[in-house]
């Protein structure tokens, strides 16, 4: 095959999974809802949590938003088949982020019909299911999901859809399988520890801050206990190789064990993800004092998510297993858009570093100035 | 798993998806228009200093905050409803429509999400400058992705700059700015950001009149007026002048539409535009001899909808039955095809499809036949001691075997040549391959014509009101104006009105096409059951409306509220 095109499909699939991993740090968001009622005792606390990661719920939503567009121009197939077959989990996972959308400006206004609690409830129910459901749907890249693809079928008349799924539970079942939920909920705990290390950061409160501290411990016990069963049996378990010369698929015992062997550069960006979250977590919980956790461990979990999605995708490997089929499965070669397609895309992707910079930029412009609670009496515009 | 799509699936799958278009279209445009009246207004503060246009400006933040996040919210769904219910589409042209949308995500959300937050929060956090840039920033990047979108439904309405790859069955993208800055792609965007603006400008003249009408708020909103009733003539204006440029590309791209827009059955040269009119419901059937209409008025140019098609008054304009009966001379000189035709080379476009897959598979299975008799052919001849005359049959063997194979060859790779040139002969029809009687071709006339006629009049409508208000408020006579404003106030819904409406031509028209001549929605939808897509859509039905009545309850407060100034 084409050399160029192979090497756009692998800088398509950095970029989608560079998506995912920062779509994944900024879940701290979602973290920070799931943690109103356990932080916030009273209104007024309430009120400087919800202002506080709150103010960042566009860039999740934004991000998202933008994976899903990045995936369809750069893998067509996998959108077809996993959106229109997982039906259940993606209308599912839109319906919370639409509740999230409206929730954070309606909850604090007059007149808003449902009342200030049901709103924040929706932002509750936003923070735990969101990041368990991307979690479990990113569970399925290693352990697979039921579907076919038939291109054929285009030509059958009467019934011309390329891809089906298998399961009457349309992508449901995949919280059947324990790995995916593990997933999940390393995800949900990952997204409460950021939260947490964002409000120690970003608010000027002491009693928030004490007992954002205290609840670090909690939860990265949890996050740590369903992580690392995760990921120790990630790198036991059956992976889905792909011979690169057939574009066969089989099975091969430690796949991912091997991937991360095989490239040494994505095991590094690991290892430095790991130690990232962990100094982050480690360094807030140990120094009462010390306030920059978050970016330590927001830049680790980005390199860590980054690693495991490449890990799904490179080196021959199929990030989307079919368990109907295994010839069926999604790889990046078979699922890619056409190389003027990847190669137009290419020279989209120059302009990510310039936005990245405007929205450090424009981030740090407003937090320098933390979050207090004389800020929230002022009739400003807040949350 | 079904084993025919039925037409209640693909009419839920329209439906879900025309429900949340429609309420995305309740918000986007007034972000639009909003959000360009906004940053006027504080850039009028940034250059006069003056406190009032900053709190002016802010008022209109705060209802642009609160109708911002539904927007937002609801065109998400619609990202993620190409690949939920329009699995075949995404995949069939992915290639091609997956680039505006991941290149509105880079370039446009972002932009709009990060300087949002700097409009609302940062007031006292960055100097004024910043803040200025950041809310022309805000509308900028909210006016791009509108750019993105519309050059993708643009590209559906008239498919180009691709090529068909039927080894992996799907249209590839073959020159982006062809995409990119298709004609009908930039009209659309033109004509639909305009339509945007004409709505946010309605929307401040009438609230700012009806404190007018409550006596409050005074300097308030003939101050908001004055900005907005120039910004809406100018809109206004324009997007009349783009409609009419729309409207001469749907005459050249789709026909059909133009057809039902006019409910023109039987066409002709010089052609009458219809002014108002009611369909006759009794016309049952595209080729019977009733009359289509009961009653109507033309407009009194005579010949009008000829000149502003093609530019020429005595130009052929086709009506259903003839687009479907064909034989009228085409612009290029040859005669339509009638749709029996086009039917019946879709079909054998479709065949020739599946006849080159047949035969592509077939030549890899009779390479490795023939590699497996040569192997054991070979080893039968190097095991061969016994006999030379033994080992010459198996030699013959394999040369009249090699002769075989090769003739076999050839008539596969002749069938793959046959039938690749086949659909490319007839790719032009593809997609009415999948249509299953001629009269199936007809969007719906009635909800066409009427929501055309709905639009021009609403459109002509604001441009009068709109130069009316610029009038009297520059000669200081709207404020007494009592009447005005109660027209001003009630024709919020009517610019908003007059948006959904051109949807509806837009959308409704172009049935049964998701994408022009290549896809028909049948061959699009997802293999989903009808009640998975009927709950998708009350649920979405239930949600929307709630979230609908939360904001206008919301907005109203605040409204009622006002902008408190203290004015002396």
């Amino acid at each position: 095959m084409d050399a160029t095109y192979t090497f756009l499909q692998h800088y398509w699939w950095l970029l989608v999974s560079l998506l995912g991993a920062l779509l994944v740090f900024l879940l701290f968001v979602q973290g920070g809802q799931s943690l109103l009622f356990t932080i916030g005792k009273n209104q007024k606390q309430q009120k400087m949590l919800l202002n506080s990661t709150g103010r960042k719920w566009e860039f999740t939503f934004t991000t998202l938003v933008t994976f899903g567009g990045a995936f369809f121009a750069s893998f067509p197939l996998f959108y077809s088949t996993s959106f229109g077959g997982a039906y259940w989990v993606w209308i599912l996972i839109l319906l919370c982020f639409v509740l999230q959308a409206v929730s954070y400006e309606y909850q604090a206004k007059h007149g808003n019909l449902l009342g200030k609690k049901t709103y924040q409830i929706f932002l509750l129910i936003n923070g735990i299911l969101g990041p368990v459901l991307l979690g479990a749907a990113v569970g399925t890249f290693f352990n697979g999901a039921n579907f076919v693809v038939e291109k054929q079928n285009l030509t059958n008349l009467a019934n011309p859809v390329i891809s089906s799924w298998t399961s009457a539970w349309r992508g449901v079942e995949a919280a059947f399988v324990i790995w995916n939920v593990l997933l999940g909920l390393a995800v949900l705990f990952l997204s409460r520890v950021l939260a947490l290390l964002y409000f120690v950061n970003n608010i000027n409160d002491d009693e928030i801050q004490k007992k954002s501290r205290k609840q670090l411990i909690i939860e990265t016990v949890l996050f740590l206990v369903f992580f690392l069963t995760f990921f120790v049996h990630l790198l036991i378990q059956d992976g889905f190789a792909v011979n690169p010369d057939t574009g066969e698929v089989y099975k091969e015992t430690c796949k991912y064990l091997h991937n991360f062997l095989q490239m040494p550069a994505v095991l590094a960006v690991l290892l430095l993800g790991v130690v990232g979250v962990l100094f982050g977590i480690g360094k807030t919980i140990l120094s009462a004092a010390w306030k920059k956790g978050i970016w330590f461990a927001g830049t680790g979990t980005v390199l860590t998510v980054l690693a495991l999605l490449l890990c799904a995708g490179w080196n021959n490997t199929a990030y989307y297993p079919s368990l109907q089929n295994i010839q069926h499965s999604l790889t990046i070669s078979n699922s890619c858009s056409s190389l003027f397609t990847l190669k137009t895309m290419a020279y989209v992707s120059i302009l990510i570093p310039l936005v990245l910079a405007y929205i450090v930029y424009a981030w740090r412009a407003l937090d320098i100035h933390k979050i207090t609670g004389k800020e929230m009496e002022e009739n400003e515009h807040t949350y | 798993m079904i084993a025919e799509i039925d037409i209640s699936l693909i009419d839920w799958s329209r439906a879900q998806f025309a429900l949340t278009a429609f309420y995305h279209w309740l918000f986007v445009p007034l972000t639009l228009g909003l959000g360009i009246i906004q940053a006027v207004m504080e850039t009028i503060y940034y250059k006069t200093g003056d406190e009032f246009w900053k709190k002016t400006a802010k008022f209109w933040m705060k209802l642009f905050g609160i109708n911002f996040a539904i927007g937002v919210a609801t065109g998400l769904i619609l990202e993620f409803e190409f690949g939920t219910n329009w699995s075949n589409y995404s995949w069939f042209v992915g290639d091609i429509f997956g680039a505006p949308l991941a290149i509105e995500g880079v370039v446009a959300f972002f932009m709009e999400a990060t300087f949002i937050a700097v409009m609302f929060f940062g007031w006292n956090k960055v100097s004024k400058g910043f803040h200025l840039a950041s809310t022309w920033l805000t509308i900028v990047g909210a006016t791009m992705s509108a750019f993105w979108i519309l050059v993708a439904n643009g590209w559906m309405q008239y498919p180009t700059g691709m090529n068909f790859n039927p080894d992996v069955v799907r249209n590839e993208m073959e020159s982006f700015w062809k995409v990119a800055f298709s004609p009908v792609a930039l009209n659309k965007f033109i004509h639909t950001v305009l339509s945007g603006w004409v709505i946010g400008a309605m929307f401040v003249a009438g609230i700012s009149s009806w404190y007018l009408l409550k006596k409050r708020e005074i300097k308030f909103a003939l101050s908001s007026i004055k900005v907005a009733v120039v910004f809406g003539l100018i809109a206004c204006f324009f997007s009349i002048w783009t409609g009419d440029g729309s409207a001469s590309q749907v005459a050249e791209k789709q026909p059909m539409k133009l057809a039902a827009m006019e409910g023109l059955y039987e066409g002709g040269e010089g052609v009458n535009l219809v002014g108002v009119g009611i369909l006759n419901p009794g016309k049952e059937e595209y080729n019977d001899d009733k009359d289509a209409f009961l009653f109507k008025i033309d407009v009194p140019i005579p010949k009008l909808l000829s000149y502003l098609s093609f530019g020429k008054f005595n130009a052929y304009i086709p009506g259903i039955k003839n687009i479907l009966d064909g034989g009228y001379p085409l612009k290029d000189g040859n005669v339509a095809l009638s749709a029996k035709e086009k039917i019946e080379k879709g079909k054998i476009a479709v065949s020739a499809l599946a006849d080159y897959h047949k035969a592509k598979a077939d030549s890899i299975l009779y390479e490795r036949k023939a590699d497996s008799i040569k192997i054991a052919l070979t080893a039968e001849i190097n095991n061969c001691e016994t006999a030379i005359s033994e080992g010459d049959t198996i030699i013959s063997q394999i040369v009249t075997a090699d002769e075989l194979f090769a003739n076999k060859k050839a008539e596969i790779t002749d069938k793959i040549a046959d039938s690749r040139r086949l659909l490319f002969e007839n790719f032009d029809y593809f997609g009415y391959g999948y249509i299953k009687e001629p009269k199936d071709l007809i969007p719906p006339v009635a909800l066409t014509f009427y929501a055309f006629r709905v639009m021009i009049i609403l459109g002509s409508f604001l441009l009068l009101l709109f130069a009316l208000s610029t009038y009297l408020v520059y000669k200081n006579k709207f404020e007494t104006k009592r009447w005005l404003q109660w027209i001003c106030l009630i024709s919020i819904f009517f610019a908003i009105f007059a948006g959904q409406a051109g949807w509806v031509v837009a959308e409704v028209g172009r049935q049964p096409w998701a994408i022009q001549d290549i896809l028909p929605t049948s061959a699009a939808v997802s293999n989903l059951s009808t009640a998975a897509v009927q709950l998708t859509f009350f649920i979405f039905l239930a949600l929307f409306t709630i979230l609908l009545i939360a904001e206008l309850k919301i907005m109203i407060n605040a409204i009622k509220k006002g902008p408190q100034i203290n004015e002396q």
